[in-house]
């Protein structure tokens, strides 16, 4: 436990002593600001053009800011999280700091969730600070407080898939731009990978949208907690953490 | 204490290391000598862990080094090439950080990071990022993290490469000052440093041992040749060096701007006869300028056995 205290201060230190969090979380904050703004925007338009017509109606804020915020953020999660994994292993790997820290007393498991935590911390705070949006739309539309709780519940556990997938990338790799470009479009392939449901057959269809993280998401930010798209994303997690701790151990037995 | 036995390791069908076997009792600093790429760092990295050989065992401490590894790196120390550091941390918060992994109750930790400080004199670059500092503090910070916590068994991989002759100095009566509590690999392609250092030499090439002796007896073994420089007429002065009695071979060497002749005597087996040599000199009337044993330097040594190795192959 001692060590993985130790691999979590340090990697927070090597976040914030640097400038990759500070740029990942801005650029994220600019970019989910600019699109909730316009979102926000557009439905305010919209409400002034209904309420001179009044036959139209059915609109409300969750479906359209809400909803599509909490979509847009996920996107920006999928560009920027392989950034802030992509260091994780291969920069060790790279100086050859892997090897001696694997020459101290420490188990494979205080180093993958000490390093999975601190990126995990730099996700929440990032997360955290994106509050100020529905704090907004509260201001002026009072938006149901369900959708946006279950939308952040879906925010954090995509996230941290994301980076349970961008974890194990980083460890096979010394590089951190391959270790990038490889999470990102792993991620990117189970996003989108129902898009095939309609091409393959319906078993086979079946399964490909199960397995599509989009699919899964989409309970999240309508405010349907369903315990399958939860059961999913901690599935995902611990296949990709397993996955890690496995090419970590290999080292060992590899010849 | 370390046993290495019949150590192979193959990457593919390359072999990097073979049938290594040595032992290196408590206390003791012994040097790991070889020519780069000679399979030093693969019996290294084996050693702690870092990978399984293809064959054979390694115990540290009578621990099997990858079965009981979590238990052999509580008590290890590692060095390793071209000293990896956190470059974007300081000195200071880094050796805490690495006494925090390697488990030092947390009350000690201060205690124990002033102690090596201490030790490896880094009072200097205390506050200073790692990434900042010179190669000799790096070098420093590496034996410091190697030896907090205390441990017995400090394995150094070529801990003086690219460090100025002051500092290696220093870095070596540091490592010298383990003696006798410390069980010790150095490993090196640097040959003074090791003869200085260690008790005892093994000499790995192309993944073998090709010898295992102290420092002295593998420089010492033929110690019979004579180096002097006389004053006087070669031939004469040949004829006279044969005419001594337990001379077995003397030869003239290139002449000096000056007139004195320098000559190769060799002696008998066993029979140290350098005191005849010089009153057969001084009663011909020549003056004898200069006198020494020629002994043969760790480079020679090593040479030979290198290239005899070769010649078997």
């Amino acid at each position: 436990m001692r060590s993985f205290y130790a691999i979590l201060k340090r990697e927070l230190y090597v976040y914030f002593s640097s400038p990759i969090a500070y740029v990942v979380v801005t650029i994220f904050l600019l970019l989910s600001g600019y699109f909730f703004y316009s979102a926000f925007a557009y439905f305010s338009m919209i409400s002034m053009q209904a309420m001179q017509m009044p036959l139209a109606s059915g609109i409300n804020v969750t479906d359209m800011v809400l909803d599509p915020m909490f979509a847009n953020m996920s996107v920006i999660m999928l560009l920027m999280i392989p950034l802030l994994t992509m260091r994780l292993f291969a920069e060790e790997k790279k100086t050859g700091t892997l090897e001696l820290l694997l020459s101290y007393p420490i188990r494979e498991t205080e180093l993958l969730f000490g390093k999975f935590a601190a990126c995990l911390v730099v996700f929440l705070i990032m997360l955290a600070l994106t509050w100020l949006y529905p704090v907004l739309l509260w201001l002026y539309a009072k938006p149901d407080i369900g959708p946006v709780v279950t939308g952040y519940l879906g925010l954090f556990l995509m996230g941290a898939a994301f980076i349970a997938l961008g974890l194990m990338v980083s460890s096979l790799t010394e590089n951190q731009i391959v270790a990038a470009a490889i999470s990102f479009g792993a991620i990117l392939m189970f996003w989108l990978i129902g898009w095939a449901e309609a091409l393959a057959g319906p078993a086979l269809g079946k399964v490909l949208s199960h397995l599509s993280m989009l699919e899964h998401f989409e309970n999240f930010s309508k405010g349907v907690i369903d315990t399958r798209d939860i059961i999913y994303y901690i599935n995902f997690n611990i296949l990709f953490l397993f996955m890690t701790m496995r090419s970590l151990e290999s080292k060992r037995w590899r010849g | 204490m370390i046993e290495v036995d019949h150590l192979t390791k193959y990457f593919g069908p390359v072999p990097a290391v073979v049938d290594v076997s040595f032992r290196v009792e408590k206390g003791e600093i012994i040097g790991f000598l070889g020519p780069n790429g000679a399979g030093k760092t693969t019996t290294i990295r084996m050693l702690n862990g870092f990978f399984p050989p293809t064959s054979g065992y390694a115990r540290i401490n009578g621990l099997d080094v990858f079965d009981r590894s979590l238990d052999v790196r509580k008590r290890l120390g590692y060095l390793p090439e071209n000293v990896p550091l956190y470059k974007e941390m300081r000195t200071e918060a880094y050796l805490r950080f690495v006494a925090e992994v390697k488990g030092v109750p947390a009350r000690q930790h201060q205690r124990e990071v002033d102690r090596v400080i201490e030790q490896c004199g880094l009072q200097a670059a205390r506050k200073k990022f790692l990434g900042r500092l010179s190669k000799g503090f790096q070098q420093r910070v590496g034996i410091a993290q190697a030896i907090l916590n205390d441990p017995d068994v400090l394995i150094l991989d070529e801990p003086t490469i690219g460090l100025d002759p002051k500092q290696i100095i220093e870095i070596r009566e540091l490592i010298k000052s383990f003696a006798g509590y410390k069980t010790v690999i150095l490993s090196s392609h640097i040959l003074p440093e090791v003869s200085m250092t260690c008790q005892r030499v093994v000499i790995i090439n192309e993944g073998r041992i090709v010898a295992e002796d102290t420092p002295e007896r593998l420089t010492g073994k033929d110690e019979r040749r004579v180096v002097l420089e006389i004053k006087g007429p070669e031939a004469e002065v040949l004829a006279r060096l044969r005419s001594v009695p337990g001379v077995a071979t003397a030869s003239a060497e290139a002449q000096p701007a000056d007139h004195a002749g320098r000559y190769v005597v060799e002696m008998e087996q066993g029979k140290d006869v350098r005191d005849a040599i010089v009153q057969s000199i001084v009663s011909a009337g020549w003056s004898l300028l200069e006198m020494h044993m020629l002994r043969l330097s760790l480079e020679d040594v090593f040479i030979r056995l290198v290239t005899d190795e070769q010649g078997k192959g």
